[in-house]
């Protein structure tokens, strides 16, 4: 039992490492011009930020699968108002 | 009239449910519910962000780098951290550890306030360069309206993205108190587990804020 | 003929006095009446405001009241109605009071943020409350920018405030829902063997927590613009008002199934307890549940039509409409076909279910029309849109409360309400509804514009029948109000089943006791179990 919790401990500390070398990288490499590839790289680099956060720290992984469900619904429905407000915005050039 | 069960339950037991097992499965199902909802709570600004980041680029870089990118990176560390020391206490509370736990907590809670020290003295800084919005806001940058836009986005985010942290600060308090009088064991440490579950879920849409943020266009130069 | 029955002698109405026992209450039935009383308030102000809308659209000219005083009229009744009674009407009353019974818990997931919400909800009603008596809004309800941000003189800020606060009481009532029918359910109660009206909750408590938030963050924003003239939905600094109306309806499309969906749940019990059969195709109106939930998210842009959204989201979200109608006809075929060799009885719920499916049908094939994007354009703004809103809202929605009201009445307050008024209510309302509201579609198509004080001189004839409609619908429902008050004290009792149905929450005394369930129950059945017939009693 203690055993299991200390490698729990080490599970979080290495994933604040990671979480600390991420930021790092995603702060230095904004000052690069990767051109659209910048946003790419620095959202993507926070989506992992948060998917490390949430699978480990919030104990997403050991979760029952109701609580991904929620969590994927909730990221899900955000999609669905960025896209379909979206499909508005990208298409107000078009001819018709 | 006698409305006993048959069976003695434990003190921390709402009379709803079954067992703590239930109490619990509850509890945490409730917890991530909510945290759906500020998703879509926070998406809202998300939107708005995107679809005026697409319409003026040049605005919010501009107004991107006028930000104090030190002051933001320092604080999504400090977030992160005190994430860290969040989940920690949590462990301790599922293991009854006590002292640790108010520790842990009492750490998290420190972590945020230095949080909100960085990001107060960042809001004195910008309104003493007269970049918020509605208070006399001056930005030469040749289209101050646009990049009025994004300073509306930066504080209106942070700001609602503090306010969280404020209100989190309150629940860690209570935490703390509960702790020091004994209502958390390792039985009860649901009110431990859903603190930080919510306390990681504000961590998250940090990360989120600081590149969107801080870091637009900062290989740009002059 | 059975001697008269006695009430149980402890229920939850019994089971402490006073006005602690009542503002400090954990019992969801106790909740449930607590918002029954504030809902009906708020009713009532809505309809008062409809009633002088009516009066001056009598005539032509506008004579009654100023044109400013006409915009917030019909704002308040459109804030008033939407937001603080249709939205939580069937939710918070019977959905409260039902749902822990009907999967057979004794409470809900979170009593004291039921009891939280309710709170709330008064809150914010009661910052709407002085937004009126400070002078009112002129915005419309629907707040459109940049008028609601920049140029309006009126209390804006207060009643998106008070819809901000109102909006939580919302988010958590949909959170208790969603997390007391996942993990409270009694041993053996499967989903599939849920009562249909549990399904409809689920869905609607989904776009509770997923919808609401955006609307709460949407009149910060407008708050905060008029506040601070940030510029998001200013054209003069940038800002797009477009977005507003993308954040907005977002949020306020799915609202209407949030009114339409527990009066379909409603519509399902009914049908099923006065046709003595269960519902035809269970697990179709179930998913059809779900996908109206789900699809109804991906509309909201068929309010944009004409505002300025790019033509191929236009045709995005007018195909995407067509295809919310279809889980709502499934609905209305298999009420439908529940009755089909069913044992019908007429009894006042069944009138109003029957009003339901008749009224809600006509207002949802104009929603087919409107879905149309050429044919919007037409129509948009005019009295067909507001004729077809009514007839789901009214029509349907309204039914649908007042029949699970009369339905669960006796099992609510262990009494019987006089028949012979109950149904000549519901037949003044249905009478006085289609008197008002058809002629509307006319007038709409005709091209009379909606939020106008006067009109061109030949459309009065159809105005008179309609404001005439009107003052019948208004006496319509009162009636009820004095009856279901008057049998409180006076009324027959009840006993546990009066109509003989199937289902848990008849399983218990009426009213029942705080804890629902002497024994807490084991389902061992699928609902609807009509096979040996119970006999409709009066125990």
């Amino acid at each position: 039992m203690a055993e299991h919790a200390r490698r729990k401990r080490t599970h979080y500390y290495v994933v604040y490492a990671a979480l600390m070398v991420c930021t790092y990288l995603t702060w230095q490499i904004a000052y690069f011009d990767l051109g659209a590839f910048n946003t790419v790289a620095a959202l993507g680099i926070a989506a992992l930020k948060a998917l490390l956060v949430a699978l480990f720290f919030m104990h997403v992984r050991e979760s029952p699968r109701l609580t991904v469900v929620v969590a994927l619904g909730g990221l899900f429905w955000l999609g669905i108002l960025l896209t379909l407000t979206m499909t508005d915005y990208l298409t107000r050039g078009w001819m018709t | 009239m006698s409305r006993e069960r048959i069976a003695p339950h434990p003190p921390a037991l709402a009379h709803q449910f079954d067992d703590l097992a239930q109490q619990h499965d509850v509890a945490t199902l409730g917890i991530w519910v909510f945290l759906a909802t500020e998703i879509l709570f926070f998406g809202g600004l998300f939107v708005t962000y995107l679809v005026y980041r697409r319409w003026y680029p040049e605005a919010f870089v501009a107004g991107s780098r006028a930000l104090l990118v030190w002051a933001g990176t320092t604080n999504t560390a400090v977030l992160i951290t005190s994430s860290l020391t969040m989940a920690l206490g949590v462990q301790a509370a599922q293991t009854g550890q006590r002292r640790r736990l108010m520790l842990f907590l009492a750490l998290t809670m420190a972590l945020g306030c230095v949080f909100l020290g960085i990001k107060g003295f960042e809001y004195y800084t910008e309104y003493l360069e007269h970049h918020v919005p509605g208070l006399a806001f001056q930005f030469d940058a040749g289209q101050w309206g646009h990049a009025q836009l994004f300073f509306s986005l930066y504080f209106l985010m942070t700001g609602l993205h503090a306010l969280h942290i404020i209100i989190g600060l309150g629940v860690l308090a209570v935490m703390l108190w509960w702790s020091y009088r004994g209502v958390i064991t390792r039985e009860y440490s649901n009110p431990i587990e859903v603190t930080g579950l919510y306390w990681h879920f504000i961590d998250i849409v940090w990360i989120f804020l600081f590149p969107l943020l801080y870091l637009v266009g900062r290989h740009v130069h002059g | 003929m059975p001697s008269p029955a006695l009430l149980p002698p402890h229920h939850y109405l019994n089971d402490g006095y006073g006005i602690r026992s009542w503002l400090l209450t954990r019992d969801h039935k106790r909740i449930a009446l607590l918002y029954l009383a504030a809902i009906t308030v708020f009713f009532f102000i809505g309809g008062a405001f409809a009633v002088v809308i009516r009066l001056e659209l009598a005539t032509p000219i506008g004579d009654l009241v100023s044109d400013e005083t006409y915009n917030k009229l019909f704002t308040m009744h459109g804030v008033m109605m939407v937001f603080f009674f249709l939205i939580p009407s069937i939710p918070a009353t019977l959905g409260n009071f039902l749902i822990p019974m009907m999967i057979g818990a004794k409470d809900l997931a979170f009593p004291k943020l039921n009891l939280a919400s309710w709170y709330i909800y008064v809150l914010g009603g009661l910052f709407t409350l002085y937004a009126l008596i400070a002078g009112g809004v002129d915005t419309g309800w629907t707040f459109y920018t940049p008028f609601s941000t920049v140029s309006s003189t009126t209390n804006v800020i207060p009643t998106a405030l008070g819809i901000f606060i109102t909006g939580f009481s919302s988010i958590l009532t949909g959170l208790n829902f969603i997390v007391t029918i996942h993990r409270m359910r009694a041993p053996g109660m499967t989903w599939f063997r849920m009562p249909l009206f549990l399904w409809s909750m689920y869905a609607t408590s989904v776009i509770f927590v997923l919808g609401t938030p955006v609307l709460a963050i949407t009149m910060l924003l407008v708050a905060a613009e008029r506040l601070f003239h940030f510029g998001f939905f200013d054209p003069a600094l940038g800002g797009d008002p477009v977005l507003f109306q993308h954040l907005f309806w977002f949020y306020s499309h799915p609202a209407v199934y949030i009114m339409v969906l527990p009066a379909m749940g409603v519509v399902s019990e009914i049908m099923a307890a006065f046709c003595r059969k269960p519902v035809f195709g269970y697990s179709a109106v179930a998913f059809s549940s779900v996908a109206i939930g789900v699809l109804g998210f991906l509309v909201w842009g068929h309010h944009l039509f004409v505002a300025g959204e790019s033509v191929y989201a236009a045709l995005t979200f007018s195909a995407l409409s067509y295809l919310v109608a279809i889980p709502s006809g499934v609905k209305v075929f298999n009420w439908t076909a529940t009755m089909y060799k069913g044992s019908i009885a007429w009894d006042t719920p069944m009138l109003y279910a029957m009003g339901f499916i008749g009224l809600f049908t006509i207002g949802g094939l104009t929603g087919l029309f409107l879905a149309a994007v050429g044919l919007d354009i037409h129509v948009h703004d005019t009295y067909f849109i507001i004729a077809h809103f009514h007839y789901i809202m009214v029509g349907g929605a309204l039914m649908g409360y007042l029949g699970g009201l009369h339905y669960w009445w006796p099992k609510i307050s262990g009494r019987l309400y006089n028949e012979f008024l109950a149904k000549l209510s519901a037949g003044i309302i249905f009478l006085g509804f289609n008197l008002t509201f058809f002629p509307q579609f006319i007038l709409g198509y005709l091209g009379m514009p909606r939020r106008y004080h006067s009109y061109p001189p030949e459309f009065q004839m159809l105005n008179v029948l309609s404001s005439a409609g009107a003052s019948i619908l208004g006496i319509g429902y009162l009636i009820p109000m004095a009856y279901l008050m008057w049998s409180l004290r006076y009324g027959r009792v009840a006993g546990s089943n009066p109509w003989g149905a199937v289902g848990l929450e008849w399983t218990t005394t009426s009213p029942p006791p705080t804890e629902n369930f002497a024994v807490p129950p084991v389902v061992t059945c699928d609902a609807y179990q009509y096979d040996a017939p119970v006999e409709p009693h009066v125990a």
